[in-house]
Formats: C-alpha cells, structure tokens, sequence
C-alpha cells in the first residue's frame, strides 16, 4: 500500500441491473482481485462463483455444535440420573442411549443452531456497527435496489486511478472514493 | 437473447435444435413490480404513522390479554384447585390449550424451514409473519404448563439446574423430554427468525431519518453490509437452520404425542400418535396463517406480494392436512376394533357416542369436513369463506385435543372412578386472555419488524435473476 492510499478504504461503483453486476464480477475476479464485495439488496443467485468464492465455513461450526451438544445430553443425563442421584424408575437402566433420546436429539439440535447462528456472525466479522462504507452517499441504496462493487485499497491490485478505470470498463456508474 | 448461455457441451445435441416448452409457472409477485416497489411496500408499514385501526386494536387486544393476567393472578394467589382439574380428570384446559398453541406454531416453521429445503418460492411472502406467529404462539404455550406445575415460583425446577434439594430432572419421563423439545423449538425458532431479518433491519436502518429509528434498527441490523461475502454465509446459515429446524419441529409435536402415547390410558398409548399430532399441528397452523394473513393482506394492500396462487396453496395444505387428519380419525377406530381389547374398543366408542360426543362430532365436523369445501376453486378465491372455515378448523382443532385429553382421561377402566370434566371460569379467563397475549406481541411486530422478508421476496423477481434479459 503506498502512501496516497492511507486514507482511502476503496474505489466504489453501482449497477442498476442484477445481470449487470454479475457479468462485472465475473471480470473483477478474472482480473485477479482478492479485496473486493459486491454488495447487493438480496443475494444473487450465483454470485459466489461469479466472485470465486470458497464454500462458507460455517457448517464446520454446526458440525462442532451438533456433536458438543450430543455429548452435553450424554454428560447432563448421565450425570444427574445415574451418577450423582440414581433411582430405578419403571424397572429402566440407570443410564442408556435409548431412554434420553428425545433430550439427546433436542440438545443436538440446539447445540449446531447455536453453532450455526454465532458462525454466521463469526465468520461474517458481525456485529460491526461503523465502516467507512456506511459513510457512502451511494450506499443506503444497496438495501433497496442498488448493486454496488468496492475494490478495496488493500489488494495488491489496487490503484485509484487505475481501478477507477477498470470500473469504468466494466459498465460500473457514479463511480467514487470511499474514505477510511 | 444477446448472451444466451451456450450449454450444448452439457446437453444432447437434439436439445438445441427441438427446444423443450416452458410450463407457465404463476408469478409470484403480481404487476411486475420492481425493488425499490417492495422496499416501500415493506418499510412503509413500519415507517408511517401508527395507524387508528392498529391503536384500537391494540387496546382491545390489551383488555383481552388482561384476562390472563387475572386468571394466573387468581390461581397463583389460591392454588390450582380454581381449575376444573380434578380426579379423574387431572390434565384438562391446561393441556389441552398447551397442544393447541405449540400445534399452530408449527405452520410457522413449516413454511420457514421445510417449504425452503423443497424450494417453494412462493414461501417468501408469507415466511416472516409465520415465524412470528411460531414464537408467540410458543409463548402462550408454555404459560399453560408452567402455571400448571401449581407452584409456578419452582418452574425452575423442571431444568437440570442444581437446587437445595440436591435433586434433578428424571429424564425418563416424556414431560421433561417436553421441556426440552419445547424450549429447543422456542430457541431455535427465534434464533432463525432473528437470523433471517438482519438484512430487512439493515434496509430500514438505511432509510432511517430520526436519531431512534437509526439507533433501534442500527443496532438490530448488527452493522450488516449487504455484501456478497456476508450473504454468502448468511444462505449457508440459512440453510443449515433450516435443515436444523425441519427434524426439530417433527420432533416437538412427537414429543407433544409421547406426553399421551407413553402413558397405558386407553385412547392414549396408540403408534399413530406422532404423525397424526404432527399433520393436525400443521393444519391447525396453516388455518391460523391464513386467519392472520388475509386480514393483514387487504389493510396494508399486500395483493401483489400475497397473491391467489399464495392464498390456494396454503388452502390446498390445509385441505391435504385435513384429509390426512380424518384418514387418522379413520385409523384410530379401526385399530381399536382390530386390537381385541375391550378398554381401547370402549374408549373410542365413548368418544363418538358417549358423555363428550358433542365434542367429538364438533371436532369432526371442522377439522373433516368443512376443509374438504377447499376443493372448490370458487371456495378459495371467496377470501372471506377461506377465512371463515380457518375459524372453524382452529375451533376444530382446540377440539380434537379437548376430545383427546378428556374423554381417555373421564372414562378409563373403572366405572366406579369415571367423571366429568368441566372448566371453571378461572380456566376460561385464562385460555380467552392468551389470544389477546399472542394478538399483542404480533401488532408489535407489525408494527416496529418488517412484515416480509423484503430481500427474500426481491429474490424471486424476475428481474433478480443474473441470466435475465
């Protein structure tokens, strides 16, 4: 990053058309970007690969959520029916895998439902409540009916005026600066 | 077709030469209405000033909700003898409004979470109020059995938490499988709704003009940007707590069923139990979808979001839920002619012809026979008929869990113990105050949430597709 980029997060451009912005990432990632988002009012069917994104991460933590909360069901059913207070009821082991199921199961589930709403927010860097973006003139209109690209200053790729250009290339209008 | 797609290194030659025809789907949003049309549809409803209908409503649903705060008052106060629970019949309104309330939540989630793994788009335009609907008939749901316990101030009791006693939860027993699949349902259903509005907070907290409103959503919205980075966690977490929320909700109303089918009373401990709570639950909801929805759909003239082709699939549902009840109904009887015992043979018999048979045949005639007018297309495009028989099928469905708890319970195996069951007033202020309790918290979320889940809706526009021309 040189010196005249210190202050500014990135070069930003709208489209008013869904297939628009698409073509354009399709572009942006050909030319080798790696900081940059599209953002968009709702999400395009197909952006990811039109970005080359990686598949999300976040059903790794469902998965860890999933399997902690069976063994938290193991552990707490264990423990309070057969460890630390046993008593026979209907003739039933102490403990088993079948009779607690239904506990078993629910606490599955509510564990990778946690797993999977904090891995949203995690890996989404959320909550995050200022980003230079939000001081964007433009940017309001990207939750209504707006298509917008950023091209981050910090790739590699980055130049102001080059990148304004490329936007410019790629049909992107009210092209502008974002400031840090 | 300036960039049609070039898809002849995946498709048989022949195909490019005899083109196969495209069936006529039904729009989903009528008019062809564009984006920012919906944005102002949606954002509207929470923007403008409260309107005169909301605030009356709101008082009255408050006065209503009132009943329920004096009946709980009254029975906390004197003990829960004010119920009309006694022997033989030791779980009446409480459980039986317990069921009702968890049975119309599920529509919510069935619409959320299982019409999204089968991609019925048309789900979009109903999806958000029927999770609210799902979190606060949940609500009003686990007042019943909390109340219930007697003592409500060791309703802590019924979680593994470490008390003076030293003693826990016996995790044998079908009604603490209950508090766990209810308050997994409860978390998880709020979890997903919450999830799934971020993005319709971020889009009113964009065009927020007064310091609260920026404030209230902007801290909601959790300073989501809308970018495609972010979205593409959000479907992956979207989908995954839809998959997570489809085997949940089945489990509930099992669990729900196992309160009774674990149980030897006869009428009670029967297989069918699961499926046939599972398909009255989503019937039961389905009516109350369309008793909230159509109403909401002629104030804030929702035509073009929620569309006829909305209002007969809900009613198709409803009717293949309904038949799918009566087949149960059906089933029921036969097996207890087929099973040779002569208390399951009784007990069903005593439910058609016996002390409650006015019950019965009340149940029988809402839930089987009046949604079987859903055949008719006349039927389902007269939205007020539509909205009628709704009532009835809810009335219908309190019933068959009226019918259920009392009749097994009231008539069991010993003549010389039979009774009958009748609720006190205490029961009656109780249950009538829960909807003015569930009407409250759905005009706050009309009100301050938005209604639609605007993004979704855009999603299925024409225009949303990037191949589009």
């Amino acid at each position: 990053m040189n010196e005249r980029n210190e202050r500014i997060h990135g070069v930003a451009c709208t489209f008013r058309k869904a297939s628009d912005v698409y073509h354009a990432a399709e572009k942006v990632r050909d030319a080798g970007w790696k900081q940059w988002d599209v953002h968009t009012p709702f999400p395009i069917h197909g952006m990811d690969q039109a970005m080359g994104l990686p598949r999300s991460p976040v059903p790794r933590l469902t998965l860890l959520g999933g399997l902690t909360g069976f063994v938290t069901g193991c552990l707490l059913t264990w423990y309070t029916n057969s460890f630390d207070y046993p008593i026979v009821v209907g003739g039933k082991p102490f403990w088993s895998v079948i009779f607690p199921f239904p506990v078993l199961y629910e606490c599955t589930i509510l564990f990778a439902a946690f797993g999977t709403f904090f891995g949203q927010f995690i890996f989404n860097r959320l909550p995050r409540h200022h980003h230079p973006l939000f001081d964007h003139p433009q940017f309001a209109r990207v939750s209504d009916d707006t298509f917008m690209i950023v091209l981050e200053a910090t790739d590699p790729n980055f130049h102001v005026d080059e990148s304004r250009n490329f936007l410019q290339s790629l049909g992107g209008q009210e092209i502008t600066i974002v400031r840090d | 077709m300036a960039h049609a797609p070039d898809h002849s290194s995946e498709r048989p030659a022949i195909l490019d030469k005899v083109r196969p025809a495209e069936l006529p789907r039904s729009p989903l949003i009528l008019n062809n209405r564009g984006f920012h049309w919906i944005t102002d549809k949606v954002c509207g409803i929470v923007e403008e000033p409260t309107p005169l209908w909301w605030k009356v409503t709101f008082v009255v649903a408050l006065f209503i909700a009132s009943f329920t705060f004096i009946g709980l008052t009254y029975l906390v106060s004197t003990g829960t003898g004010t119920w009309g629970l006694r022997s033989p019949v030791g779980w009446g309104w409480a459980i039986v409004n317990f069921v009702f309330w968890v049975g119309i939540g599920h529509a919510g989630t069935l619409i959320s979470a299982i019409l999204c793994l089968l991609r019925q788009k048309w789900r979009t335009s109903i999806n958000r109020a029927a999770e609210a609907m799902t979190i606060f008939a949940v609500m009003c749901a686990g007042l019943f059995p909390l109340f219930h316990v007697g003592r409500v101030w060791f309703g802590w009791w019924l979680f593994p938490l470490p008390n003076q006693n030293g003693i826990w939860p016996q995790f044998r027993s079908p009604l603490e499988w209950d508090v766990f699949a209810v308050s997994t349902y409860f978390t998880v259903s709020a979890l997903f709704w919450y999830m799934g509005m971020i993005p319709d907070l971020g889009a009113i907290r964009d065009r927020a003009t007064t310091w609260w409103r920026k404030t209230f959503y902007g801290v909601l919205a959790m300073g989501w940007r809308n970018g495609n980075r972010q979205w593409s966690n959000f479907e992956m977490a979207y989908l995954l707590l839809a998959g997570l929320s489809t085997p949940l909700v089945l489990s509930v109303h099992t669990i729900v069923s196992f309160d009774f089918a674990v149980s030897n009373v006869p009428g009670w401990h029967t297989t069918i139990f699961p499926p046939y709570f599972v398909a009255g639950a989503i019937f039961s909801g389905f009516a109350m979808v369309l008793t909230l929805m159509l109403p909401l759909r002629a104030i804030y003239r929702l035509h073009d979001v929620i569309n006829q082709y909305h209002i007969d699939n809900m009613c198709k549902i409803i009717l293949a839920t309904g038949t799918m009840v009566g087949y149960a109904y059906a089933t029921e009887f036969f097996i207890a002619a087929y099973s040779g015992n002569a208390y399951e043979k009784f007990a069903f018999i005593n439910r058609a012809f016996g002390q409650y048979a006015w019950a019965y045949w009340i149940m029988v005639s809402c839930n089987v026979i009046t949604p079987q007018l859903f055949w008719f297309k006349k039927v389902r495009e007269n939205h007020a008929l539509v909205w009628i028989i709704c009532l009835f099928v809810n009335v219908g469905m309190w019933f068959e869990r009226f019918v259920i708890t009392v009749t097994s319970l009231a008539n069991d195996y010993l003549p010389s113990s039979w009774g009958y069951y009748s609720p006190t007033i205490v029961d009656i202020f109780t249950f009538f105050g829960t909807f003015g309790f569930f009407s409250v918290l759905f005009l706050l979320f009309i009100r301050f949430l938005p209604l639609l889940p605007m993004a979704e809706v855009k999603m299925v526009t024409p225009q949303a597709d990037p191949h589009a021309h």
